[in-house]
């Protein structure tokens, strides 16, 4: 078999094939509000998240008829009832799949996938991974809140190990996935996380997320208060959070802890890259040689690495932030240049075209 | 050398060798070739599933049989009158399959004692009595195409490939068929290659001559065309002709065709097919899985296009959740299984007819969806537009059911006029068609535009649904438009189809039980028995639009009724017309539809004493027939992978018309069942 070399097309915004309201039309939270009561537990995450996203759409300036939202199974993919958007309430696992066919059909609508982590990693963890491979132009919000929630609290693929569930009496045996580096592992071209309860952090990156052309992840980790309440207490808390947030920002030194005291560096040793003290004392590391974010890499390996600081058993600290966002070409895009194309190379209409081809091949005539 | 043509009214060859002999293109040609002069034709391919099994065993013999007459034949014939065998293992394996007097032409070049031990013969069959009862015609074949291309400087390898093309070129001349197209193929095929190209066609023609010239074949034969009705006509595929309809199902219905797909066996070809026909606005998305290629088809129709997934058996075992998705949601998605022997992995290049139960239950809950399924190669165009029709007029996930006989065989094909095919109307929701008005006591009442559709009215009782009768008699002030996306139609009742772009007609579905109507998610017992007979009445409201079932039964003196389903209409056709020939009425009645029936099935079944269902499985149809029209249909099964033989059929036809009419029947009558070898109907 030969390859061909594809055209590669213009860098374009996520959403610049998608029509925008008409000049002078404005939008608010409330157009983007279902007549749905909204149906999660007191105090869940979930709430935070929906606010923020009926709060930020309207800064698209998108034609509402033109956004999709596909779920799949559990709390979070209840999502899609309570927007005044199109929607598809799917079944385990397979948004990402049924995403996939809305995206390659239709350019002119923004599609976004919301799911969790038991719907993304575990029965949809093959599709999660092709749609970041294949790098369709879809927002998947992942809503990590480290366990099952709507089957009442058995672990996650999130979860820690030895997390004690109506499961896992004598504590779960598996190792967890850190959704980012499995993310990065299947080369997607924009990979985020943000925390439920930061909605000035959450709106940017749904921002910069929607804005980038293929398949753009956010691990939104968001608390669930009945099954595994204050699993992000360490990120969430004031009185910890300084510590234990590394916060990313594009072209910034990596720098975080109380006043700045912690950095990353290079280490030579694994490769990868390790946490210092900042300062000019023995064992500090000056500020000028701490590690420059560079989302923009088309390296993963770097990402991946900060990634891997985020910790796999219970929380105390973890990167926030948009680890990658590089710009490959998208399959919808793609395909679609591939149907113009052949289109592009043939005369006549359909209905001539299709009569050519059945009454094609060896033919012979009974008269 | 003058050489004696004697006429015969049909002929069955097969060709078989090592599956890297090109017996496959062998048989196409030969197959072309005959289409080409007119004869009407059937043909079967067997190969294995390996793609090289070892070299020179039994599991590695490939073949494809073709059968071709001066008159309508319905199946690739049951035994071989003649039979090429490449080497030692594709005579072993075929031999059984010859009745006694039967040519043999062999190539004796791999006949070494290496080749023989690994065909399983301790002696050379060709030197001891193995043969006896056969016409043998024992040719180094090998060595002659060697010999007659050697001016091309070849390897002794290359040389030896174009065996195939010598022994096409010899049959060719046996059996006078015009070689012209056989030349031009193979000048395209090889153009990049012209030593290739040369030695293939110097082969051809070498077999030919071979023919014309040597005094071991003193007699050639001559199959006259086969009448037929006007038109142009093409020899087609069963996948090839499904491929065709479902770009003429996007064609009449103006809907985009997305293809979402993972290859299997045998229904790969439909997606190779498709994906060379961008021009005509087609998506093929090959998924990850099995469950992606539905689950993008189904995004493809929840976006406003023609969403199709194609698969066989295990395939659909995996979509089956998806398939639920489809039903709940009612959209538009075809669902094509190329069945093939189960379960599991099964028998992957052999064919079977064992998903039907599948089809109809193979989903958790009440999941009703329409199933159809072509009886020819050829019928596959035209029952995947039905297939289309379907699915779009009522908003449903349909399935087809083709199975690997169908979509390997081919069949000379009438090339429909497009004038001849249906017209398609998606007809997509493009405004709101539901009032809710304002009252002047504060309330709302609610107001459907386009009525709803009830279902059957016994189960209607007790749902909670919006009447628009109530609001009568009180005042009303105001009226606000919705979208309601499970309002139905009243005669078909589909819902809406509301794609996404459409301002003010924004709305959420999904898996979860929807409110009659409105479709929010309800958890009220009485809606979801409501929903639940909903569905499947719509389902079985596409009965009426069916045309009556065509009963063959030319006299009307049938007792005995064959009633079949796909790929079995073939062999059941050709053992119905024995019976007949040998002086017995039976009659014949094949289904496209097996969900619903065609509504005048029961009457029908109810006129004959008996009846039987021939299957390639256990009884599935039967199943469904006794269970639906509480008929004692009697069965008859085979799953061997292979079609059902018309021989063995009539038989069992004629024991029923005994049993039926007390009488004692003899097939004998017919000259066909005496002994199918060539030359057994000079005339």
């Amino acid at each position: 078999m030969s390859a061909t070399d594809l055209p590669l097309p213009v860098t374009r915004s996520g959403i610049e094939l998608v029509p925008p309201l008409e000049e002078g039309q404005t939008q608010t939270g409330k157009d983007f509000t279902s007549d749905q009561e909204v149906r999660w537990c007191p105090g869940c995450g979930d709430y935070a998240v929906l606010k923020a996203v009926q709060g930020f759409l309207p800064d698209l300036g998108l034609r509402r008829e033109n956004i999709v939202f596909v779920s799949g199974i559990g709390c979070s993919s209840r999502f899609p009832y309570y927007l005044e958007t199109y929607g598809m309430h799917s079944i385990h696992g397979r948004a990402p799949s049924i995403a996939t066919g809305i995206a390659t059909s239709r350019e002119d609508l923004s599609v976004w996938v919301v799911t969790g982590d038991g719907d993304a990693l575990s029965i949809g963890g093959n599709h999660l991974i092709h749609a970041l491979r294949r790098n369709v132009n879809l927002t998947i919000l992942l809503f990590n809140n480290r366990i099952y929630g709507l089957t009442k609290g058995q672990y996650s693929p999130t979860s820690e190990t030895g997390k004690i569930t109506k499961s896992t009496p004598m504590g779960s045996l598996d190792h967890p996935f850190n959704p980012v580096s499995l993310a990065l592992g299947a080369e997607g071209t924009f990979v985020a996380r943000t925390i439920d309860s930061d909605r000035r952090h959450l709106t940017s990156v749904l921002s910069a997320a929607a804005a980038h052309r293929g398949t753009s992840l956010v691990e939104i980790y968001q608390n669930c208060p009945i099954f595994n309440d204050g699993a992000f207490d360490a990120v969430k808390s004031p009185a910890t959070r300084d510590e234990a947030i590394i916060g990313l920002e594009h072209g910034q030194p990596i720098r975080f802890g109380t006043d700045g005291f912690r950095g990353l560096v290079r280490d030579p040793a694994t490769g990868g890259v390790k946490i210092v003290d900042v300062g000019d004392g023995p064992g500090q590391v000056s500020p000028d040689a701490l590690l420059v974010h560079d989302a923009h890499n088309p390296d993963p390996t770097t990402a991946f690495a900060i990634s891997r600081l985020t910790d796999a058993g219970r929380l105390h600290q973890a990167p926030i932030g948009i680890f990658r966002q590089v710009s490959r070409p998208t399959y919808d895009d793609l395909a679609r240049d591939q149907i113009a194309h052949a289109a592009a190379a043939v005369s006549g209409s359909k209905t001539e075209r299709l009569a050519a081809l059945i009454g094609g091949g060896d033919t012979w005539t009974v008269a | 050398m003058s050489k004696q043509i004697k006429r015969l009214d049909r002929v069955i060859i097969r060709f078989a060798g090592d599956s890297g002999d090109g017996m496959q293109l062998t048989g196409d040609r030969f197959t072309q070739e005959s289409a080409t002069f007119g004869n009407d034709l059937s043909t079967l391919p067997n190969f294995p599933a390996e793609i090289r099994a070892p070299q020179g065993t039994l599991p590695g013999v490939s073949s494809f049989q073709v059968h071709f007459a001066d008159h309508d034949i319905l199946t690739p014939g049951d035994a071989p009158d003649v039979l090429v065998a490449m080497n030692p293992a594709a005579l072993r394996a075929n031999l059984g399959d010859l009745p006694r007097g039967a040519t043999i032409v062999v190539d004796t070049h791999d006949f070494t004692t290496r080749n023989l031990t690994k065909a399983g013969y301790a002696a050379n069959p060709l030197e001891d009595e193995t043969l006896s009862e056969y016409a043998v015609h024992a040719l180094d074949l090998t060595g002659m195409t060697v010999e007659a291309v050697k001016e091309f400087g070849l390897s002794r390898k290359d040389s030896a490939r174009a065996k195939n093309m010598f022994a096409l070129g010899l049959l060719s001349w046996l059996y006078g068929r015009p070689i012209e197209s056989t030349v031009t193929f193979l000048q395209k095929r090889f153009a990049k290659v012209p030593d290739l190209r040369d030695a293939n066609i110097t082969a051809f023609k070498a077999g030919w001559n071979f023919g014309e010239t040597t005094e071991t074949f003193v007699v050639s034969y001559e199959v006259k065309p086969a009448p037929m009705p006007t038109g142009t006509y093409r020899n087609i595929t069963g996948n090839l002709a499904l491929a065709y309809g479902l770009i003429a199902g996007s064609v009449q219905s103006g809907l985009r065709l997305f293809l979402g797909s993972y290859p299997i066996t045998p229904a790969s070809d439909i997606l190779h097919e498709l994906s060379k026909h961008k021009a005509f606005g087609v998506t093929t998305f090959q998924a990850e899985d099995e469950i992606a290629g539905i689950g993008a088809a189904i995004g493809a129709s929840f976006s406003g296009s023609l969403g199709v997934t194609s698969t066989s058996g295990p395939g659909i075992a995996l979509k089956s959740e998806s398939i639920g998705l489809a039903v709940m949601t009612e959209l538009p998605l075809l669902v094509i299984d190329v069945q093939r022997g189960g379960p599991s992995t099964g028998l992957p290049t052999k064919t079977e007819q064992a998903d039907l139960l599948q089809a109809m239950f193979g989903r958790n809950g009440e999941a009703p969806v329409p199933i159809v399924a072509p009886r020819s190669p050829g019928d596959c165009f035209d029952t995947a537009l039905e297939a289309v029709r379907i699915a779009v007029t009522y908003r449903t996930p349909v399935m087809l059911l083709s199975d690997g006989y169908l979509a390997n065989g081919s069949e000379p094909w009438r090339v429909p006029e497009l004038s001849e095919l249906p017209e398609i109307d998606p007809a997509f929701a493009k405004e709101p068609n539901h009032g809710v008005v304002s009252l002047r006591d504060g309330s709302t009442d609610a107001r459907s535009t386009n009525g709803r559709g009830a279902a059957d009215g016994s189960s209607a009782n007790g749902r909670g649904a919006a009447d628009g009768s109530s609001a009568n008699g009180r005042g009303a002030t105001a009226e606000k438009r919705e979208f309601w996306p499970y309002l139905r139609d009243e005669q078909t009742l589909a819902r809406p189809w509301a794609i996404p772009g459409t301002p003010g007609l924004e709305h959420r579905i999904g898996g979860l039980e929807k409110g009659d109507g409105h479709g929010n998610i309800s958890y009220d017992p009485a809606n979801h028995d409501f929903m639940v007979r909903t569905r499947a009445a719509k389902v079985e409201r596409i009965a009426e639009s069916l045309p009556p079932l065509d009963v063959d039964d030319p006299e009307g003196l049938a007792k005995v009724l064959v009633l079949g389903w796909g790929s079995t209409y073939g062999p059941i056709g050709a053992g119905v017309r024995r019976v007949r020939r040998a002086g017995y009425h039976v009659a014949q009645v094949h289904l496209r539809h097996l969900n619903p029936f065609p509504r005048d099935l029961g009457e029908i079944l109810k006129r004959y004493d008996k009846v039987l269902i021939p299957e390639m499985n256990l009884g599935q149809l039967a199943m469904l027939v006794r269970a639906r029209y509480l008929v004692d249909a009697v069965g008859y099964n085979h799953v061997r992978g292979l079609p059902l033989k018309a021989a063995e059929l009539a038989e069992a036809i004629g024991n029923l018309v005994a049993d039926a009419e007390g009488i004692d029947v003899d097939l004998t009558g017919d000259p066909d069942t005496v002994n199918a070898t060539t030359g057994r109907n000079e005339s």
